[in-house]
Protein backbone atom coordinates (compact mmCIF):
# COMPACT_ATOMS: atom_id res chain seq x y z
CA UNK A 1 0.00 0.00 0.00
CA UNK A 2 1.50 3.53 -0.29
CA UNK A 3 0.44 6.33 1.51
CA UNK A 4 -0.52 9.69 -0.20
CA UNK A 5 1.18 12.25 2.37
CA UNK A 6 -1.90 14.47 3.47
CA UNK A 7 -1.73 18.07 3.50
CA UNK A 8 -3.90 19.61 1.57
CA UNK A 9 -1.92 19.76 -1.77
CA UNK A 10 -3.69 20.23 -4.22
CA UNK A 11 -2.94 17.62 -6.46
CA UNK A 12 -3.22 14.79 -3.56
CA UNK A 13 -6.59 13.53 -5.33
CA UNK A 14 -5.14 13.30 -8.86
CA UNK A 15 -2.55 11.28 -7.11
CA UNK A 16 -5.14 9.09 -5.86
CA UNK A 17 -7.20 8.34 -8.33
CA UNK A 18 -4.16 7.59 -10.89
CA UNK A 19 -2.88 4.86 -8.78
CA UNK A 20 -6.59 3.60 -8.29
CA UNK A 21 -6.45 3.30 -12.20
CA UNK A 22 -3.67 1.18 -11.81
CA UNK A 23 -4.37 -1.25 -9.31
CA UNK A 24 -2.16 0.66 -6.70
CA UNK A 25 -3.74 0.11 -2.94
CA UNK A 26 -3.31 3.59 -1.73
CA UNK A 27 -4.97 6.20 0.88
CA UNK A 28 -4.60 9.51 1.35
CA UNK A 29 -3.71 10.14 5.28
CA UNK A 30 -1.36 11.90 7.88
CA UNK A 31 -1.77 9.39 10.47
CA UNK A 32 1.37 8.20 11.94
CA UNK A 33 0.34 4.98 12.43
CA UNK A 34 -0.95 4.21 8.72
CA UNK A 35 2.16 6.04 7.10
CA UNK A 36 4.13 4.23 9.21
CA UNK A 37 2.63 0.69 8.06
CA UNK A 38 2.77 2.03 4.04
CA UNK A 39 5.44 0.16 1.58
CA UNK A 40 5.80 3.72 0.63
CA UNK A 41 5.05 7.62 0.89
CA UNK A 42 4.07 9.63 -1.88
CA UNK A 43 4.47 13.46 -1.00
CA UNK A 44 2.37 15.69 -3.41
CA UNK A 45 2.35 18.76 -3.97
CA UNK A 46 0.85 21.69 -5.64
CA UNK A 47 0.89 25.49 -5.27
CA UNK A 48 3.67 27.82 -3.66
CA UNK A 49 6.42 26.44 -1.30
CA UNK A 50 5.50 28.80 1.78
CA UNK A 51 1.97 28.07 1.60
CA UNK A 52 2.94 24.31 1.42
CA UNK A 53 5.45 24.69 4.26
CA UNK A 54 2.90 26.63 6.39
CA UNK A 55 0.51 23.60 5.76
CA UNK A 56 3.20 21.33 6.73
CA UNK A 57 4.38 22.87 9.79
CA UNK A 58 0.89 23.90 11.38
CA UNK A 59 0.34 20.48 12.51
CA UNK A 60 4.04 19.11 13.06
CA UNK A 61 3.56 17.06 9.86
CA UNK A 62 6.91 18.64 8.79
CA UNK A 63 8.47 16.24 11.62
CA UNK A 64 6.07 13.41 11.07
CA UNK A 65 7.44 13.39 7.13
CA UNK A 66 11.11 13.57 8.22
CA UNK A 67 10.72 10.67 10.43
CA UNK A 68 9.95 8.30 7.73
CA UNK A 69 12.80 9.51 5.78
CA UNK A 70 14.88 8.90 9.01
CA UNK A 71 13.42 5.41 8.97
CA UNK A 72 14.61 4.94 5.66
CA UNK A 73 11.05 4.24 4.26
CA UNK A 74 11.00 5.13 0.49
CA UNK A 75 9.21 8.42 -0.46
CA UNK A 76 8.93 9.81 -3.69
CA UNK A 77 8.32 13.96 -3.96
CA UNK A 78 5.91 15.02 -6.68
CA UNK A 79 6.39 18.96 -7.92
CA UNK A 80 6.12 21.27 -5.02
CA UNK A 81 6.65 17.69 -2.85
CA UNK A 82 9.93 17.52 -4.84
CA UNK A 83 10.85 20.93 -4.62
CA UNK A 84 10.92 21.67 -0.74
CA UNK A 85 12.71 17.94 0.28
CA UNK A 86 15.62 20.80 -0.55
CA UNK A 87 16.94 23.39 1.95
CA UNK A 88 15.24 26.81 1.11
CA UNK A 89 13.04 27.94 -1.74
CA UNK A 90 13.10 31.34 -3.66
CA UNK A 91 9.68 31.47 -4.06
CA UNK A 92 8.44 33.36 -0.41
CA UNK A 93 11.93 33.04 0.71
CA UNK A 94 11.40 29.81 2.27
CA UNK A 95 13.14 27.52 4.49
CA UNK A 96 12.14 24.28 3.34
CA UNK A 97 12.62 20.56 4.82
CA UNK A 98 16.45 20.33 4.04
CA UNK A 99 16.18 16.58 3.80
CA UNK A 100 18.09 17.09 0.14
CA UNK A 101 20.96 19.59 0.30
CA UNK A 102 20.23 22.62 -2.30
CA UNK A 103 17.75 25.05 -3.07
CA UNK A 104 14.61 26.08 -5.20
CA UNK A 105 15.15 28.89 -7.95
CA UNK A 106 12.97 31.05 -10.34
CA UNK A 107 13.19 30.45 -13.96
CA UNK A 108 15.29 33.46 -15.58
CA UNK A 109 12.91 34.84 -18.40
CA UNK A 110 15.66 36.12 -20.27
CA UNK A 111 16.95 32.58 -21.07
CA UNK A 112 16.34 31.63 -24.60
CA UNK A 113 14.90 28.43 -26.34
CA UNK A 114 16.70 26.76 -28.82
CA UNK A 115 15.05 29.59 -31.40
CA UNK A 116 16.52 32.41 -29.42
CA UNK A 117 13.32 33.62 -28.41
CA UNK A 118 12.79 34.48 -24.69
CA UNK A 119 11.03 31.13 -22.59
CA UNK A 120 7.95 31.68 -20.83
CA UNK A 121 7.37 31.20 -17.25
CA UNK A 122 5.86 29.17 -16.15
CA UNK A 123 7.15 26.25 -17.67
CA UNK A 124 4.33 24.62 -18.69
CA UNK A 125 3.78 21.18 -20.80
CA UNK A 126 5.48 18.28 -21.63
CA UNK A 127 8.96 17.44 -21.98
CA UNK A 128 11.33 15.20 -22.10
CA UNK A 129 14.13 13.90 -19.17
CA UNK A 130 17.84 12.91 -19.43
CA UNK A 131 18.90 10.93 -16.54
CA UNK A 132 22.49 11.80 -15.84
CA UNK A 133 22.87 8.44 -13.71
CA UNK A 134 20.61 4.84 -13.36
CA UNK A 135 17.27 5.42 -12.29
CA UNK A 136 14.74 2.43 -11.10
CA UNK A 137 11.82 4.70 -11.69
CA UNK A 138 12.52 4.86 -15.13
CA UNK A 139 12.37 0.81 -15.72
CA UNK A 140 10.50 0.22 -19.20
CA UNK A 141 9.99 3.92 -19.46
CA UNK A 142 10.74 4.92 -23.57
CA UNK A 143 13.63 7.52 -22.94
CA UNK A 144 12.42 9.89 -25.70
CA UNK A 145 8.86 9.92 -23.24
CA UNK A 146 7.75 13.17 -22.21
CA UNK A 147 6.26 14.25 -18.97
CA UNK A 148 3.75 16.90 -18.33
CA UNK A 149 5.19 20.06 -16.50
CA UNK A 150 3.88 22.63 -14.83
CA UNK A 151 6.26 25.52 -12.24
CA UNK A 152 8.11 28.55 -12.36
CA UNK A 153 10.59 27.56 -9.71
CA UNK A 154 13.54 24.37 -10.14
CA UNK A 155 15.20 22.14 -8.21
CA UNK A 156 18.89 22.53 -8.25
CA UNK A 157 20.61 20.45 -5.66
CA UNK A 158 23.97 19.29 -4.96
CA UNK A 159 25.28 18.00 -7.73
CA UNK A 160 25.68 14.36 -6.68
CA UNK A 161 22.21 14.43 -5.88
CA UNK A 162 20.82 14.72 -9.56
CA UNK A 163 19.74 12.38 -11.26
CA UNK A 164 17.74 13.68 -14.40
CA UNK A 165 17.64 17.10 -16.12
CA UNK A 166 15.31 18.69 -18.44
CA UNK A 167 16.07 21.47 -20.54
CA UNK A 168 13.81 24.92 -20.46
CA UNK A 169 16.43 27.83 -21.58
CA UNK A 170 18.98 25.80 -19.95
CA UNK A 171 19.26 22.36 -18.35
CA UNK A 172 18.24 22.07 -14.88
CA UNK A 173 17.28 19.18 -12.70
CA UNK A 174 14.33 17.66 -13.03
CA UNK A 175 14.65 14.24 -11.28
CA UNK A 176 16.73 14.15 -7.73
CA UNK A 177 17.66 12.57 -4.70
CA UNK A 178 18.83 9.04 -3.83
CA UNK A 179 17.66 5.37 -4.35
CA UNK A 180 14.25 5.07 -2.12
CA UNK A 181 14.05 8.72 -1.53
CA UNK A 182 13.04 10.54 -5.10
CA UNK A 183 11.84 13.54 -6.12
CA UNK A 184 10.53 14.64 -9.39
CA UNK A 185 9.77 18.07 -10.73
CA UNK A 186 7.11 16.62 -13.00
CA UNK A 187 3.56 15.29 -12.70
CA UNK A 188 3.66 11.75 -13.43
CA UNK A 189 0.19 11.48 -12.20
CA UNK A 190 -0.76 13.33 -15.82
CA UNK A 191 1.97 12.25 -17.30
CA UNK A 192 -0.04 9.55 -19.61
CA UNK A 193 1.12 5.76 -19.46
CA UNK A 194 4.82 6.51 -19.23
CA UNK A 195 4.15 8.74 -15.54
CA UNK A 196 1.48 5.67 -14.70
CA UNK A 197 4.46 3.58 -15.39
CA UNK A 198 6.80 5.90 -13.01
CA UNK A 199 4.07 5.36 -10.11
CA UNK A 200 4.37 1.34 -11.11
CA UNK A 201 8.12 1.47 -10.76
CA UNK A 202 7.89 3.45 -7.64
CA UNK A 203 5.52 0.65 -5.99
CA UNK A 204 7.44 -2.46 -6.75
CA UNK A 205 10.18 -0.51 -5.66
CA UNK A 206 8.47 -0.09 -2.20
CA UNK A 207 7.17 -3.52 -2.08
CA UNK A 208 10.91 -5.44 -2.96
CA UNK A 209 12.39 -3.29 0.07
CA UNK A 210 9.28 -4.45 2.12
CA UNK A 211 9.98 -8.14 1.14
CA UNK A 212 13.57 -7.85 1.58
CA UNK A 213 13.21 -7.36 5.18
CA UNK B 1 12.88 20.43 -25.37
CA UNK B 2 9.64 21.79 -24.22
CA UNK B 3 6.67 19.87 -26.67
CA UNK B 4 4.38 22.04 -28.15
CA UNK B 5 0.55 21.49 -27.45
CA UNK B 6 -2.31 19.54 -29.12
CA UNK B 7 -5.45 20.37 -27.38
CA UNK B 8 -8.80 19.00 -28.43
CA UNK B 9 -11.63 21.39 -27.15
CA UNK B 10 -14.93 19.37 -25.86
CA UNK B 11 -17.92 22.18 -25.81
CA UNK B 12 -20.35 20.70 -23.18
CA UNK B 13 -23.93 21.56 -23.11
CA UNK B 14 -26.79 19.28 -21.28
CA UNK B 15 -23.60 17.03 -20.28
CA UNK B 16 -23.10 16.51 -23.97
CA UNK B 17 -20.56 16.97 -26.40
CA UNK B 18 -21.52 19.73 -28.92
CA UNK B 19 -19.85 21.71 -31.80
CA UNK B 20 -21.32 25.27 -33.56
CA UNK B 21 -20.11 27.48 -35.99
CA UNK B 22 -19.11 30.95 -34.18
CA UNK B 23 -21.56 29.99 -30.89
CA UNK B 24 -24.59 29.36 -32.97
CA UNK B 25 -26.31 25.85 -33.86
CA UNK B 26 -25.41 23.47 -31.89
CA UNK B 27 -25.53 20.09 -32.68
CA UNK B 28 -25.20 17.22 -29.96
CA UNK B 29 -21.99 15.12 -31.64
CA UNK B 30 -21.45 12.55 -28.71
CA UNK B 31 -20.37 11.76 -24.66
CA UNK B 32 -17.94 14.24 -23.27
CA UNK B 33 -16.56 11.36 -21.20
CA UNK B 34 -16.00 8.84 -23.95
CA UNK B 35 -14.54 11.22 -26.27
CA UNK B 36 -11.60 12.67 -23.86
CA UNK B 37 -10.68 8.90 -23.54
CA UNK B 38 -10.45 8.12 -27.02
CA UNK B 39 -8.63 11.88 -27.12
CA UNK B 40 -5.97 10.56 -24.22
CA UNK B 41 -5.43 6.99 -25.71
CA UNK B 42 -4.92 8.70 -29.23
CA UNK B 43 -2.16 11.24 -27.61
CA UNK B 44 -3.70 14.15 -26.95
CA UNK B 45 -1.66 16.69 -24.97
CA UNK B 46 -4.08 18.12 -22.41
CA UNK B 47 -8.03 18.37 -22.74
CA UNK B 48 -10.21 21.23 -22.44
CA UNK B 49 -14.29 21.81 -21.02
CA UNK B 50 -15.97 23.92 -21.93
CA UNK B 51 -19.45 25.05 -21.03
CA UNK B 52 -20.69 27.17 -24.40
CA UNK B 53 -23.77 27.76 -22.35
CA UNK B 54 -23.22 28.55 -18.90
CA UNK B 55 -22.24 32.08 -18.92
CA UNK B 56 -25.56 33.10 -20.79
CA UNK B 57 -28.20 30.92 -18.66
CA UNK B 58 -25.96 31.15 -15.84
CA UNK B 59 -26.23 27.27 -15.34
CA UNK B 60 -23.48 25.48 -12.97
CA UNK B 61 -20.75 23.50 -14.53
CA UNK B 62 -21.35 19.85 -14.88
CA UNK B 63 -19.28 18.70 -12.07
CA UNK B 64 -19.87 14.71 -12.64
CA UNK B 65 -18.35 15.22 -16.55
CA UNK B 66 -15.30 16.53 -14.93
CA UNK B 67 -15.24 13.79 -12.18
CA UNK B 68 -15.91 10.91 -14.42
CA UNK B 69 -13.52 12.46 -17.13
CA UNK B 70 -11.07 12.57 -13.84
CA UNK B 71 -11.21 9.21 -12.63
CA UNK B 72 -10.10 8.01 -16.99
CA UNK B 73 -7.56 10.17 -18.15
CA UNK B 74 -4.21 10.99 -17.04
CA UNK B 75 -3.26 14.18 -18.90
CA UNK B 76 -4.03 17.55 -17.61
CA UNK B 77 -7.07 18.80 -18.26
CA UNK B 78 -8.92 22.68 -17.55
CA UNK B 79 -12.86 23.41 -17.42
CA UNK B 80 -14.35 26.23 -18.42
CA UNK B 81 -17.55 27.90 -18.77
CA UNK B 82 -20.03 29.89 -16.01
CA UNK B 83 -16.69 30.59 -13.72
CA UNK B 84 -17.82 33.58 -11.79
CA UNK B 85 -16.24 33.42 -8.24
CA UNK B 86 -13.52 31.57 -6.45
CA UNK B 87 -16.17 28.66 -5.13
CA UNK B 88 -17.03 28.33 -8.83
CA UNK B 89 -13.28 27.10 -9.46
CA UNK B 90 -12.42 25.41 -6.13
CA UNK B 91 -15.64 23.39 -7.34
CA UNK B 92 -14.28 21.82 -10.76
CA UNK B 93 -10.60 22.09 -9.38
CA UNK B 94 -12.02 19.47 -6.56
CA UNK B 95 -13.72 17.42 -9.35
CA UNK B 96 -10.53 16.93 -10.51
CA UNK B 97 -9.90 19.35 -12.92
CA UNK B 98 -5.81 20.92 -13.33
CA UNK B 99 -6.72 24.01 -14.79
CA UNK B 100 -9.87 27.09 -14.32
CA UNK B 101 -10.40 29.04 -17.55
CA UNK B 102 -12.15 32.59 -16.65
CA UNK B 103 -13.83 34.40 -19.75
CA UNK B 104 -16.52 36.42 -19.23
CA UNK B 105 -16.25 36.30 -14.92
CA UNK B 106 -12.73 37.45 -15.47
CA UNK B 107 -13.94 40.54 -17.47
CA UNK B 108 -17.15 41.18 -15.19
CA UNK B 109 -14.73 40.73 -12.44
CA UNK B 110 -11.11 40.86 -13.01
CA UNK B 111 -10.10 40.29 -9.35
CA UNK B 112 -11.08 36.89 -9.98
CA UNK B 113 -8.04 36.28 -11.52
CA UNK B 114 -6.15 37.14 -8.51
CA UNK B 115 -7.81 35.45 -6.03
CA UNK B 116 -8.12 32.39 -8.26
CA UNK B 117 -4.31 32.95 -8.32
CA UNK B 118 -3.65 33.24 -4.78
CA UNK B 119 -5.76 30.93 -4.35
CA UNK B 120 -4.55 27.99 -6.53
CA UNK B 121 -2.13 28.93 -7.93
CA UNK B 122 -1.07 30.69 -11.41
CA UNK B 123 -0.66 27.71 -12.92
CA UNK B 124 -4.32 26.68 -12.18
CA UNK B 125 -5.34 30.08 -14.04
CA UNK B 126 -6.08 30.63 -17.44
CA UNK B 127 -7.64 33.57 -19.00
CA UNK B 128 -10.15 32.65 -21.71
CA UNK B 129 -10.50 35.51 -24.21
CA UNK B 130 -13.16 35.82 -27.27
CA UNK B 131 -11.46 38.37 -29.59
CA UNK B 132 -13.42 39.82 -32.60
CA UNK B 133 -11.49 41.93 -35.27
CA UNK B 134 -13.23 45.73 -34.93
CA UNK B 135 -12.06 48.71 -37.10
CA UNK B 136 -9.52 50.42 -34.92
CA UNK B 137 -10.57 52.97 -32.34
CA UNK B 138 -9.23 55.08 -29.88
CA UNK B 139 -11.05 52.54 -27.44
CA UNK B 140 -9.42 49.55 -29.17
CA UNK B 141 -6.54 50.55 -30.87
CA UNK B 142 -5.19 46.91 -31.79
CA UNK B 143 -8.25 46.19 -33.87
CA UNK B 144 -8.78 43.27 -31.29
CA UNK B 145 -11.91 43.53 -29.19
CA UNK B 146 -12.34 41.11 -26.43
CA UNK B 147 -16.36 39.87 -26.25
CA UNK B 148 -18.19 37.69 -23.95
CA UNK B 149 -21.65 35.63 -23.63
CA UNK B 150 -20.54 33.85 -26.83
CA UNK B 151 -19.63 36.53 -28.43
CA UNK B 152 -23.22 38.39 -28.14
CA UNK B 153 -21.76 40.98 -25.80
CA UNK B 154 -19.09 43.79 -26.67
CA UNK B 155 -17.19 45.69 -23.87
CA UNK B 156 -15.02 47.92 -25.33
CA UNK B 157 -12.05 46.40 -23.97
CA UNK B 158 -8.84 46.14 -26.34
CA UNK B 159 -7.77 42.11 -26.35
CA UNK B 160 -3.90 42.72 -26.48
CA UNK B 161 -4.66 45.36 -23.20
CA UNK B 162 -6.28 43.07 -21.57
CA UNK B 163 -4.15 40.00 -22.13
CA UNK B 164 -1.40 41.87 -20.28
CA UNK B 165 -3.83 43.30 -17.70
CA UNK B 166 -4.56 39.27 -16.56
CA UNK B 167 -0.65 37.91 -17.25
CA UNK B 168 -0.48 41.25 -14.10
CA UNK B 169 -3.44 40.08 -12.08
CA UNK B 170 -2.00 36.45 -11.95
CA UNK B 171 -2.94 34.33 -14.61
CA UNK B 172 -0.52 31.52 -15.43
CA UNK B 173 -2.03 30.91 -19.30
CA UNK B 174 -3.62 32.59 -22.26
CA UNK B 175 -6.56 30.34 -24.40
CA UNK B 176 -6.90 33.07 -26.79
CA UNK B 177 -9.95 32.53 -29.15
CA UNK B 178 -10.61 34.48 -32.47
CA UNK B 179 -14.76 34.40 -33.16
CA UNK B 180 -14.12 35.48 -35.91
CA UNK B 181 -12.48 32.20 -36.91
CA UNK B 182 -13.94 29.79 -35.09
CA UNK B 183 -15.80 27.23 -36.81
CA UNK B 184 -14.62 28.10 -40.37
CA UNK B 185 -11.64 25.87 -40.46
CA UNK B 186 -10.03 29.05 -42.61
CA UNK B 187 -6.74 28.68 -39.92
CA UNK B 188 -5.97 30.91 -36.65
CA UNK B 189 -5.80 34.46 -36.50
CA UNK B 190 -2.54 34.26 -36.57
CA UNK B 191 -1.64 38.20 -36.65
CA UNK B 192 -4.12 38.07 -33.05
CA UNK B 193 -1.99 35.28 -31.78
CA UNK B 194 1.42 36.92 -32.84
CA UNK B 195 0.26 40.36 -31.26
CA UNK B 196 -0.88 38.66 -27.93
CA UNK B 197 2.02 35.93 -27.34
CA UNK B 198 4.28 39.15 -27.80
CA UNK B 199 2.65 41.21 -25.50
CA UNK B 200 2.67 38.57 -22.70
CA UNK B 201 5.48 36.07 -21.06
CA UNK B 202 3.02 33.43 -19.77
CA UNK B 203 2.10 30.68 -22.08
CA UNK B 204 -0.70 31.19 -25.28
CA UNK B 205 -3.18 28.38 -26.65
CA UNK B 206 -4.39 29.37 -30.18
CA UNK B 207 -8.05 28.95 -30.82
CA UNK B 208 -10.36 28.95 -33.48
CA UNK B 209 -9.94 28.43 -37.34
CA UNK B 210 -8.08 24.69 -37.26
CA UNK B 211 -9.55 22.96 -40.25
CA UNK B 212 -5.80 21.13 -41.54
CA UNK B 213 -2.58 20.29 -39.65
CA UNK B 214 -1.07 22.87 -41.39
CA UNK B 215 -3.15 25.14 -39.13
CA UNK B 216 -1.97 24.29 -36.33
CA UNK B 217 2.06 24.43 -37.75
CA UNK B 218 1.31 27.92 -38.58
CA UNK B 219 -0.29 28.69 -34.83
CA UNK B 220 3.27 27.50 -32.93
CA UNK B 221 5.75 29.01 -35.33
CA UNK B 222 4.51 32.45 -37.02
CA UNK B 223 1.79 32.67 -34.65
CA UNK B 224 4.47 31.34 -31.60
CA UNK B 225 1.67 30.06 -29.57
CA UNK B 226 2.79 27.60 -27.16
CA UNK B 227 -0.52 24.89 -28.21
CA UNK B 228 -3.02 24.32 -30.38
CA UNK B 229 -6.32 24.16 -29.89
CA UNK B 230 -8.68 21.80 -31.95
CA UNK B 231 -12.21 20.45 -32.59
CA UNK B 232 -14.14 20.02 -35.35
CA UNK B 233 -11.49 18.84 -37.32
CA UNK B 234 -10.88 15.63 -34.64
CA UNK B 235 -14.36 15.68 -33.61
CA UNK B 236 -15.98 14.77 -37.44
CA UNK B 237 -13.29 12.44 -37.94
CA UNK B 238 -11.35 14.25 -40.48
CA UNK B 239 -8.00 14.03 -38.80
CA UNK B 240 -7.37 12.18 -35.97
CA UNK B 241 -5.06 13.33 -33.05
CA UNK B 242 -2.13 11.16 -33.86
CA UNK B 243 -2.07 11.99 -37.76
CA UNK B 244 -1.76 15.19 -36.63
CA UNK B 245 0.93 15.13 -34.55
CA UNK B 246 2.73 13.55 -36.52
CA UNK B 247 2.28 15.82 -39.23
CA UNK B 248 3.26 18.69 -37.58
CA UNK B 249 6.47 16.82 -36.44
CA UNK B 250 7.05 16.24 -39.69
CA UNK B 251 7.28 19.50 -40.45
CA UNK B 252 10.06 20.07 -37.67
CA UNK B 253 7.68 21.07 -34.70
CA UNK B 254 9.05 19.18 -31.78
CA UNK B 255 6.17 17.45 -30.45
CA UNK B 256 4.92 14.73 -27.83
CA UNK B 257 5.35 11.38 -29.60
CA UNK B 258 5.59 8.52 -27.33
CA UNK B 259 2.54 8.17 -24.83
Amino acid sequence: MLAIFDYNAGNQTSVHRALDAIGIPNVITNDPGVLHKAHGIIFPGVGAAGQAMDELMSGGLDEALKALIWEEKPVLGICVGCQILLDYSEENDTKTLAVIPGECRLFNPSWTDYKGQPIRVPHMGWNSVQLQQPCELFTDIDPDADFYFVHSYYPAPKEEFVIGTTTYGRPFCSVHGRRGLWAVQFHPEKSGRPGLQLLKNYYNFCLEGANAQ
Amino acid sequence: MLSKRVIPCLDVRNGRLTKGVKFKDNVDIGDPVETARQYYEQGADEIVFYDITASSEGRGIFLDVVEAVAKQIFIPFSVGGGINTVEDMRAVLRAGAEKVSVNSGAVKNPDIISQGAAQFGAQCVVLGMDVKRVPATEEIPSGFEVVIHGGRKHMGLDAIEWAKTGEALGAGEICLNSIDADGTKDGYDIDLTRQVVQAVSIPVIASGGAGHPSHMVDAVTEGMASAALIASIVHYGEWTVPDIKKYMHEQGVNMRMVW
